[in-house]
């Protein structure tokens, strides 16, 4: 009966799935999320705000949200976890610096109530970038062994070459229909 | 079927305003929906139609509630559906400056106005400019100037008018897209050339020779849009105003070439301009050929608009007026009744005295057809009437007397009332039909503040007239039937019939006595005073305190009671402290204007008290006692003016240094003034003017505590002005690089004076009882010989010190001061002087009466 019901909200489309994609400034979020929606790498400014777009991938509809990572916006991605079903935490790979920032800017995030039964999607991004980061080092440097009670998953990528999202999607796509 | 009929009735009786009982708390819990996925978007614009319901009926929503409502509206970005999108923006602009952070939706902003989707863009510019400040304008500056040129005339349009927006916030970088807004005037859309135009326009707004630059091109090649070249005409108009010279005589041909025109906007506005410019030398007969044409038109708008504005014209040029007579003739009757009130009024106005009966007759057959508005319009015509031709005001006053008796507002009827109050005051013979009509409005008016003003007219002019009796009746029927603010005026009127008509006395008593038993205390209050002072006989008491009131000017009033109050709440205050208000006659207004902005009369202690407020501390002082006429300090044609003014308080002075610098190649920074006080003056603190720009006055001010002694505080300062010079570029005002030198400026010394602390007041005839009454109080007298051969110079002077008024003198021969007023602090004082021719020369005995016998001395010395 279960399984009948929801081949019948497969078929209807059923509710578009809320993701949320973060990550400090020039990670490449935008650059994914216009990846994803029209497979072309476009050209992006710093998103001042956000931008939402709705995405779908082999017949799953999802509601995209990127919201801008400099500083002065990170405060407000909290106004928009309400709801959420996973998380694309982008990391800039090349980005040595501030791998612990961005360590910090997940862990703080991880802490809020609203995400707590959000999945997480890691992406070590840029990594067409020669000296930048392995999956190792940026699953390392993001304290994710520390993890518990959550469903999550660390890919590399590289969005301007289209690299490993599909991966990513894939995992995520399953992730979200074994939860139901 | 008759189900049907009565549901519609129902939906007629249950019709109306289906928000209009909205609740602010329950609209914003409902925004809470926002947060929903996925959105149901006919539910989501419902709501927010109420919240931007809410916002245009002035509820107020505190910052975080806008900021809750703002985010929860953000997230409906995830919709593409069209017409929620177009109500978000709305929201959104509604919200940008009451809520926080709305730069959060920038983003998604320039992406709506460079899309696609031509339905967003430019409601998504209008939008995002007014989440733009100055800060963040440059992210989004690319994409405004490309807005700009657009060749989708509503996205053009859109960015300009934010652009002029903006430009209050940013006049330099909206300056930058001149440019673009350069090829948007010639778009194809009249708009689009209409607002570009104004965007350019208003760029040059402090910019006279850029402005000349640009009329004089945009002239020789004329625009298509005929909503540009109104624009156009108005800003050549303006140049010709700024400009007395010959030099505007092409401007002039460019705005009567217009008059030729096809668009029937572009002729009005040309008319109109060349009516309205100030020099009268020129030909009207075009314009006005125009405005009558106009007059004939099919058109009710046209027809509005040449009766409006020849009916403006009535004061410049009545004789090109008068010329249209016939025209104006034919629209009394017009359907549509302003027009024809405008008619009326201006042949009212520039007619002659035969023709009114005939007008009057004709308006008061239309009277009750027309708004409120117009009605005034007509009373206004009346009331200039009255004045005009005196001898008609029988007719005039039964007429206002008729539109009294209608229905109207509470602004109809107070023009009607003050028509009738002016007429009675002006005109001796009109005065008992006039009072006769105010009698009989109050009788049946629902405006509390009318009836309270008649009220108090009737007991001013009532006592003097020949029957005063029969205005009581109508006085104390107030008493007994209105409500308690009229009861109040009503017993302060009826006292004043007591006051001046001791034949009435006892009646007034009677009715006094039973006022006493009021309800209301206000009106049992004064029922017990007026009583009092009645009883009491005393002719002088019931003068000062009933029928010759000194009144304070209200504005000050209520500051310097706001000021004791922050002060020192503890003492008594004291209203003697308090500038008199002066009374003035009513500017003449211009004949048949419908909106005639009257500069409002401000007291000069009222002009300066703003600028006063910026010195601190100065609530500390108390209330002002008196600001003096300004002095001006240097020459008239020198690099720097400096003029100035002294305001005094009870115990300080504080000097006012306004000053302009003439100097177009200059900037002075720190502005300061040294002063060289007598030895008994105490510098309290200074207040440099940081910056003086080219022509823009600025002001030092110095606060000095006077002597403790009032004798000591004669004397005599000197002034210099010390400041930094920095040079700058004549043209754009920036400074050059590099430090300024510093700089002093002498000024011109300046006398502290007596009568730089005297209040005087108008005394009138019975000084002689006021002056015999203060018989015990100290007298100081003294005899000095003058320096004038002239007995009348010699009291012109001696006035001059004192700062009483010349109209004090009196006598012929022997010339006698007789003058009166109040020190600073409260201190009354009487002064009489008489001066005479004596085989010496001018020989002077003044005498002078204060309770406080230092402020006799101090007037004594002032002359001697």
């Amino acid at each position: 009966m279960g399984g009948l019901f929801s081949y019948f909200r497969g078929l209807l489309g059923a509710r578009e799935m809320r993701i949320l994609i973060l990550g400090l400034d020039g990670a490449g979020k935008t650059t994914i999320l216009y990846k994803l929606q029209v497979g072309e790498v476009v050209t992006t400014i710093p998103t001042i705000g956000f931008n939402v777009e709705q995405v779908t991938y082999k017949n799953l509809k999802f509601q995209v949200w990127d919201l801008g990572g400099q500083t002065s916006i990170r405060p407000y991605w909290r106004c928009y976890y309400g709801n959420t079903d996973a998380i694309i935490y982008v990391v800039d790979s090349a980005d040595r610096d501030r791998i612990g920032i961005s360590k910090d800017e997940l862990v703080h995030m991880l802490r809020e109530e609203e995400l707590a039964n959000a999945i997480l999607v890691v992406l070590a991004n840029k990594q067409d970038m020669t000296g930048c980061l392995t999956v190792a080092e940026v699953h390392q440097a993001l304290g994710l062994d520390a993890l518990r009670d959550r469903t999550f998953q660390i890919f590399k990528t590289s969005a301007v070459r289209g690299e490993g999202l599909d991966q990513a999607m894939d995992w995520l796509s399953n992730a979200l229909q074994a939860r139901k | 079927m008759s189900s049907f009929k009565r549901d519609k009735k129902e939906e007629e009786d249950t019709g109306g305003n289906p928000y209009l009982n909205l609740d602010k708390t329950i609209v914003l819990q409902e925004a809470r929906y926002f947060n929903e996925t996925p959105v149901n978007p006919r539910k989501c614009s419902h709501i927010l139609s109420k919240i931007l319901f809410l916002l245009n009926q002035g509820e107020k929503l505190s910052t975080q509630e806008a900021t809750d409502a703002f985010f929860a509206t953000t997230k409906l970005f995830q919709s593409k559906d069209v017409m929620l999108r177009r109500m978000v923006y709305l929201c959104i602009k509604e919200l940008s400056s009451l809520a926080q952070d709305v730069i959060i939706v920038t983003s998604s902003l320039t992406k709506d106005m460079t899309g696609k989707e031509d339905m967003y863009r430019a409601a998504a510019i209008r939008a995002l400019c007014s989440i733009t400040d100055s800060t963040m304008i440059q992210a989004i500056e690319r994409y405004m100037k490309q807005a700009i040129v657009d060749k989708n005339p509503a996205v053009s349009s859109a960015a300009l008018v934010s652009a002029l927006h903006l430009s209050s916030t940013a006049p330099d970088l909206v300056k930058r897209w001149a440019n673009e807004a350069q090829e948007a005037i010639n778009s194809d859309n009249a708009m689009v050339s209409y607002h570009a135009l104004g965007i350019l326009a208003s760029t040059r707004k402090n910019d006279k020779l850029s402005t000349v630059k640009l009329v004089t091109r945009l002239a020789k090649s004329p625009l298509k849009s005929p909503y540009a070249l109104c624009l156009l005409i108005r800003l050549a108009a303006q140049l010709v105003e700024n400009d007395d010279s010959d030099a505007s005589q092409p401007y002039i041909d460019f705005i009567e070439c217009c008059l030729r025109h096809k668009s029937e906007m572009v002729i009005y506005e040309a008319a109109h301009a060349i009516v309205n410019l100030r020099k009268t030398a020129r030909d009207l007969a075009p314009a006005v050929s125009v405005l009558q044409l106009f007059c004939g038109s099919s058109k009710a708008a046209l027809r509005l608009a040449g009766a409006r504005t020849l009916a403006r014209l009535t004061t410049k040029h009545p004789t090109a007026v008068a010329a249209c007579a016939v025209d104006l003739e034919n629209l009394i009757s017009d359907p549509n009744r302003s027009v024809a009130t405008l008619a009326v009024t201006t042949l009212l106005a520039t007619g002659a005295e035969s023709s009114i009966d005939r007008l009057m007759k004709q308006i008061s057959s239309f009277v009750s057809e027309i708004s409120d508005e117009f009605k005034i319009v007509v009373v206004k015509a009346i009331r200039r009437l009255c004045q005009k031709f005196p001898r008609k005001h029988q007719s005039l006053a039964a007429f206002l007397a008729g539109m009294l008796r209608d229905e109207g507002g509470l602004e109809y009827k107070a023009a009607i009332a003050d028509a009738i109050i002016t007429l009675v005051e002006e005109n001796p013979e009109a005065k008992e039909t006039g009072l006769a009509h105010l009698c009989e409005f109050i009788e049946d008016c629902e405006h509390t503040t009318l009836a309270v003003r008649i009220l108090h007219l009737l007991g001013r002019e009532g006592p003097k007239s020949r029957q005063p009796s029969r205005y009581i009746r109508f006085i104390y029927n107030r008493v007994i039937l209105e409500s308690g603010p009229v009861r109040a005026a009503a017993v302060s009127a009826v006292a004043q019939f007591g006051a001046q008509r001791p034949e009435l006395l006892p009646n007034i008593r009677v009715l006094l006595a039973r006022c006493e038993l009021d309800d209301e205390d206000e009106v049992r209050d004064r029922a017990i005073y007026y009583n009092a002072i009645l009883d009491s006989g005393d002719q002088q008491l019931i003068n000062d305190f009933i029928i010759d009131v000194p009144k304070p000017n209200p504005v000050l009033l209520e500051k310097a009671l706001r000021d004791h109050i922050a002060t020192n709440p503890d003492e008594p205050f004291d209203i003697m402290t308090v500038p008199m208000e002066e009374e003035k006659k009513e500017e003449k207004e211009d004949i048949a204007a419908i909106e005639v902005r009257k500069p409002k009369q401000m007291t000069i202690e009222e002009i300066y008290s703003e600028q006063l407020a910026q010195v601190p501390g100065i609530e500390k002082l108390g209330s002002i006692f008196k600001t003096n006429m300004p002095l001006e300090l240097t020459e008239a044609e020198t690099e720097y003016r400096v003029r100035l003014l002294k305001h005094v308080y009870v115990r300080h002075i504080v000097l006012q240094f306004e000053c302009i610098n003439t100097l177009n190649d200059q900037i002075l920074e720190e502005v300061h003034v040294r002063l060289e006080c007598p030895p008994e003056y105490e510098i309290k603190s200074i207040v440099p003017c940081q910056k003086l720009l080219y022509n823009q006055p600025g002001s030092v001010f110095v606060v000095l505590e006077y002597p403790s002694s009032y004798l000591d505080s004669l004397g005599t300062f000197g002034a210099t002005l010390e400041f930094v010079v920095r040079d700058c570029d004549p043209n754009t005002g920036n400074p050059d690089p590099g430090e300024g030198y510093a700089d002093t400026y002498p000024l011109e010394e300046f006398y502290m004076g007596c009568s730089d602390q005297i209040r005087a007041r108008g005394m009138g005839e019975d000084w002689e009882t006021t002056w015999d009454r203060a018989a015990n109080v100290p007298e100081i007298s003294d005899t000095y010989a003058l320096p004038e051969q002239d007995p009348a110079a010699a009291a012109k002077s001696v006035c001059e010190y004192l700062g009483l008024p010349k109209a004090t003198i009196v006598g012929e021969a022997v010339k006698e001061i007789r003058g009166g007023g109040v020190f600073r602090g409260g201190a009354p004082f009487l002064v009489r002087a008489r001066i005479a021719s004596s085989n010496v020369g001018v020989t002077m005995l003044i005498a002078a009466r204060s309770p406080r016998e230092d402020v006799a001395q101090l007037l004594l010395a002032a002359v001697g």
